[in-house]
């Protein structure tokens, strides 16, 4: 990927991330928070229209989802912190200025311990704060002079919360790395969908190219990023671009640009001398919120164990392989799942078999039927009776994996195995005469058994096997044929 | 001047007894003011927007309800709202092109109350535009004149309210006060205002001018009724996160006639001892309810605010500050007028430019201004300290003495036209209001004498939700003296 001043540069990165928080209400208001499916302009209020003479509200739920996020990257609660106006006019921000915060923020540093191309990374966090979203604007195609923008402030006065990052990040790849990582941690703590193609999760990234060992470049802000991919490509896109500016001696204007996802390119949007200027300063509808050292604790008491710590105790507790952990920690929900079927006192060999089958069959039969990543077909309670029949030999492993659909469909494991006629055969009399049948029909492989070929019995078994519609045990199988060659 | 004694001359804690006792129905009560707004209201343009329907339909109900013997202390009192309080039944402009014809679909909270409470509203009152402004000159529907003397202003910026409390045109009045606008225009039309402590009373649906000095409080002809109104008023509001979940007491209760033992401050600041600008007949009447106050048994108490200087400048840096960001959401785009152009910026500047009054946009400008990168440590950060110093000097007095009087206004009434041409001389005229927003405390401004014929005005202040003390002090006063009796000769000449 390299050109245009090969290993001469480095590029840095920091990522701002908005993330949409889990709330049930709007930041400010009582309306309703989701309006993914709603009618436009069906979740607005005087206060979230900025009517004349509505004020906000703090939304509680807002501020304690911020400070979990915060805890989570350890990040320092201070006692006191503010709102602020941040001034600017669109069609889209209704009161004219956003209600944000500016100096004082909820959460202040932390950092991000993730993992890129195998070896674990931290990125610093520099502050999270909270702010309310925009509503959005509909663009209507019209004969030319005839286009329209229509309103929609569903969103408007949604709560946010924006991860501001340090500028630690190296390369695309560690960026699209720390930003996976970032998401999963919002969902572990259950802040936020964490939902880039919903825009629930969104970000912009402050990008400098600069000779190894030299201060900073000028910063490039890159925005219109709508996926994972997006920001990677955009990224990539960025950096060849800056190298090869700089590799011409050329220098790095400070701008805004923006990611063209069709055409692959960023374009300039803003220049720095048309930079906003926001004109902040403290919000004066809104308290300043004091912080108690036992609201804090309190909310640390809520933290679930974290991604990192999780993939640790999984290695060490379970001893599974670093591909599997990653597959079964990527959703809490999976990992919990995982963890309820093993159970307290699994043995290693229980967990193997346990994460082998989430990883393989549960997880394959959620992609098929298109539940969303955390959701699994098929609950714990369910998935260990499925796996304690097939170590009672009440099943074979094939049976178990056809039953699996009609498990998540509701059916008990049993039940559903013996209406597909799928139970093992108790009925030795059934074999031994599946059996009879299968060396009458095998006469070469009985003569080749005879003559000393031990591999014959694999052939047999497997002509018996067929005969009971695989619901035969192998071992027993195994048994009644040597009997019977034996005998004759 | 005349001393009035009809329907329309009733206090409201007179009103509540004749309409307890059956002996006037709100219905007769109504129709009294209506018919004398009818007849005096062309000139006097104290209302905006008259409410009669809505009015005559709550003094039946009102009646009903003082029949079934459920009256509240507001029941079937008519009342004038200033134009920048949300109603949902009346259109609410603050006095702007801007809002011309705008239909709030919520009513603001202290709107609710009353209505809960079987007020009778008779129409929204004039006002300067967005509440900027010392005369009603601003209003872009036309000034509103002062009933003592037609060719002199109401004050402002709640010139109509107060012009109509004054007039007779209404019982009691609700207005806002930002810097002054509730007891500079109370002084000028020689009535009762009071500005509650900031946070008393909700905010919520007033139209925001400064929303850390706005505050909104009553009109009236006593000090008692002013009592009545807050009552009526008052306390937190989940709706507005800076009112106060602190009680509201029995204001009426409170005012016990007793001075011996309160100590009054007077503020050297303030004036009394002689000041540029200071009209001499309004220095004498301050002097002589000073004289009063110490009669009465009160221990008069030199006390200093050596900040009071710097209120009026870091007013004029934090209010247009507020100011310039609450009125961005008057774009075109959702409501109010919108004069649409080629592209969204030319619909925003056309919108603004036609819709904003010259006092609205010089002050948008000012307040942009303080804020913009560069300024904003040098005007809204210092500005922000200064106030903190004029609280602390409040404080301070606060520590020594019960209550601070000072003039409401360095002078009477002036003449329609007369400040228009220079925006600091009519900034002035706020000079003694200014530092109780300041500092959040509650004042109020009552009538304490005549000069040429017009009202002079005492200015009480207390401690910050102490409003009780303040109006102890006034009753006291207000009783001493035959000033609250007084009515504007105004439509008195005929009929």
């Amino acid at each position: 990927m390299e050109s245009g001043g090969g290993d001469r540069f480095e590029m840095v990165i920091g990522l701002e991330v908005h993330a949409q928080l889990l709330t049930h209400s709007k930041m400010y208001c009582g309306c309703a928070a989701r309006y993914a499916d709603a009618a436009p302009n069906s979740h607005v209020c005087a206060v979230c229209a900025g009517l004349p003479g509505a004020l906000p509200v703090m939304n509680r739920a807002a501020v304690e989802f911020c400070i979990l996020t915060g805890l989570a990257l350890g990040a320092e609660i201070p006692g006191f912190c503010k709102l602020d106006r941040k001034n600017y006019v669109y069609p889209d921000l209704p009161k004219g200025y956003q209600i944000s915060q500016y100096d004082l923020p909820l959460c202040i540093g932390g950092a991000l311990e993730f993992a890129s191309e195998g070896a674990p990374k931290r990125a610093g966090i520099t502050r999270v704060h909270i702010e309310e979203d925009t509503g959005r604007l509909v663009h209507r195609a019209g004969a030319p002079g005839d286009e329209v923008s229509l309103v929609d402030l569903n969103r408007s006065g949604v709560p946010l919360m924006e991860i501001v990052g340090e500028p630690d990040l190296r390369s695309p790849a560690e960026a699209a790395d720390y930003l996976v990582a970032l998401r999963q941690t919002l969902r572990y703590v259950g802040a936020s969908t964490g939902n880039m193609e919903e825009g629930a999760f969104r970000c912009d990234a402050n990008v400098s190219v600069r000779e190894r060992g030299a201060p900073l470049g000028a910063k490039v802000e890159v925005k219109n990023m709508n996926s994972f991919r997006a920001v990677e490509r955009a990224l990539r896109f960025e950096e060849e671009r800056q190298r090869a500016v700089l590799a011409e001696g050329g220098s790095i204007a400070q701008e805004t640009r923006g990611w063209v996802e069709a055409s692959g390119v960023t374009v300039s949007q803003r220049t720095k001398e048309q930079a906003h200027d926001y004109r902040y300063f403290p919000e004066p509808d809104l308290p300043p919120l004091t912080i108690s050292a036992e609201m804090v604790a309190e909310i640390r008491d809520r933290l679930p164990e974290l991604p990192g710590a999780r993939r640790d105790r999984f290695a060490s507790r379970y001893g599974l392989d670093a591909k599997e952990i990653e597959t079964l920690t990527a959703e809490r929900e999976v990992a919990d799942v995982f963890e309820a079927v093993v159970g307290p006192d699994g043995t290693a060999e229980a967990a193997r078999r346990a994460a082998n089958w989430i990883v393989n069959d549960v997880m394959g039969l959620q992609r098929a039927r298109g539940l969303p990543p955390e959701q699994l077909p098929i609950n714990a309670a369910q998935l260990r009776d499925l796996l304690d029949a097939v170590a009672a030999g009440e099943l074979s492993a094939r049976a178990a994996k056809e039953v699996l659909p009609r498990i998540a469909d509701g059916e008990l494991p049993r039940a559903a195995a013996g209406r597909l006629n799928l139970l093992a055969l108790d009925d030795e009399e059934v074999v031994r005469s599946a059996v009879t049948d299968a060396l009458a029909a095998s006469p070469s492989a009985v003569a080749d058994f005879r003559a000393g070929k031990k591999a014959a019995m694999g052939r047999l078994i497997g002509e018996t096997m067929k005969r009971t519609g695989g619901r035969a045990k192998p071992e027993q199988v195994r048994m009644l044929l040597e009997e019977a060659l034996t005998e004759s | 001047m005349a001393v009035g004694n009809g329907a329309v001359d009733l206090s409201a804690a007179e009103a509540r007894r004749l309409l307890d006792a059956g002996e006037l129905s709100a219905v007769e009560l109504t129709e009294a003011h209506l018919a004398r707004i009818e007849a005096i209201d062309g000139d006097l343009h104290a209302y905006l927007h008259v409410m009669a329907e809505v009015a005559r339909r709550q003094a039946l109900a009102a009646d009903a309800r003082i029949a079934a013997g459920h009256a509240a202390p507001m029941t079937g009192i008519p009342v004038a709202l200033k134009d920048v309080l949300c109603t949902t039944d009346a259109p609410t402009t603050a006095a702007s092109r801007i809002l011309d014809g705008y239909r709030s679909p919520y009513d603001a909270t202290v709107v609710a109350r009353l209505r809960d409470q079987g007020a009778v509203f008779l129409g929204k009152a004039n006002t300067d535009e967005f509440a900027m402004g010392s005369s009603t000159e601003n209003s872009a529907f036309g000034v509103s004149r002062n009933p003592w003397d037609r060719d002199r202003v109401p004050g402002g910026s709640s010139g109509g309210p107060a012009a109509a409390v004054a007039a007779g045109t209404a019982t009691i009045g609700l207005g806002s006060d930002t810097g002054g606008s509730i007891r500079q225009p109370a002084g000028f039309c020689g009535v009762v205002g009071l500005k509650p402590t900031y946070g008393r009373v909700s905010r919520f649906g007033l139209l925001a001018f400064a929303s850390s000095l706005d505050q909104i409080g009553p009109f009236t002809r006593s000090v008692e009724d002013a009592a009545i109104a807050l009552g009526a008023i008052a306390g937190h509001d989940r709706y507005d996160s800076t009112s106060a979940a602190i009680p509201v007491p029995d204001y009426r209760a409170a005012m016990t006639r007793d001075l011996r033992g309160t100590r009054i401050g007077v503020a050297e600041e303030y004036g009394i001892g002689g000041m540029e600008g200071m009209e001499p007949g309004v220095q004498l009447a301050i002097e002589a309810a000073v004289r009063r106050l110490a009669e009465l048994g009160a221990e008069i108490v030199p006390v200093s605010l050596p900040h009071t200087r710097y209120a009026l400048p870091t007013y004029y840096i934090t209010a247009p500050a507020e100011a310039s960001a609450n009125l961005a959401r008057y774009d075109g785009v959702k409501y109010g007028l919108a004069v649409e152009a080629p592209t969204l910026l030319e619909t925003y500047e056309r919108t603004r430019g036609q819709g904003f009054g010259a006092e609205v946009k010089r002050r948008i400008m000012l307040g942009t201004y303080a804020l913009s990168s560069g300024y904003y440590d040098a005007y809204y950060v210092k500005a922000q300290k200064v106030r903190t110093l004029i609280k602390r000097d409040f404080d301070d007095a606060f520590a020594r003495v019960d209550a601070i009087v000072a003039p409401t206004s360095p002078t009477t009434a002036f003449r329609i036209g007369a400040r228009t041409d220079d925006p600091y001389q009519m900034y002035l005229s706020d000079v003694f209001t200014i530092p109780a927003n300041m500092a959040g405390i509650p004042g109020i401004a009552l009538p304490c004498g005549f000069a040429d014929g017009l009202p002079v005005s005492l200015q009480i202040l207390g401690r910050a939700f102490d409003e009780a003390t303040v109006l102890r002090v006034a009753d006291a006063y207000e009783r001493s003296e035959p000033w609250a009796g007084m009515r504007p000769p105004l439509g008195r000449e005929v009929g």
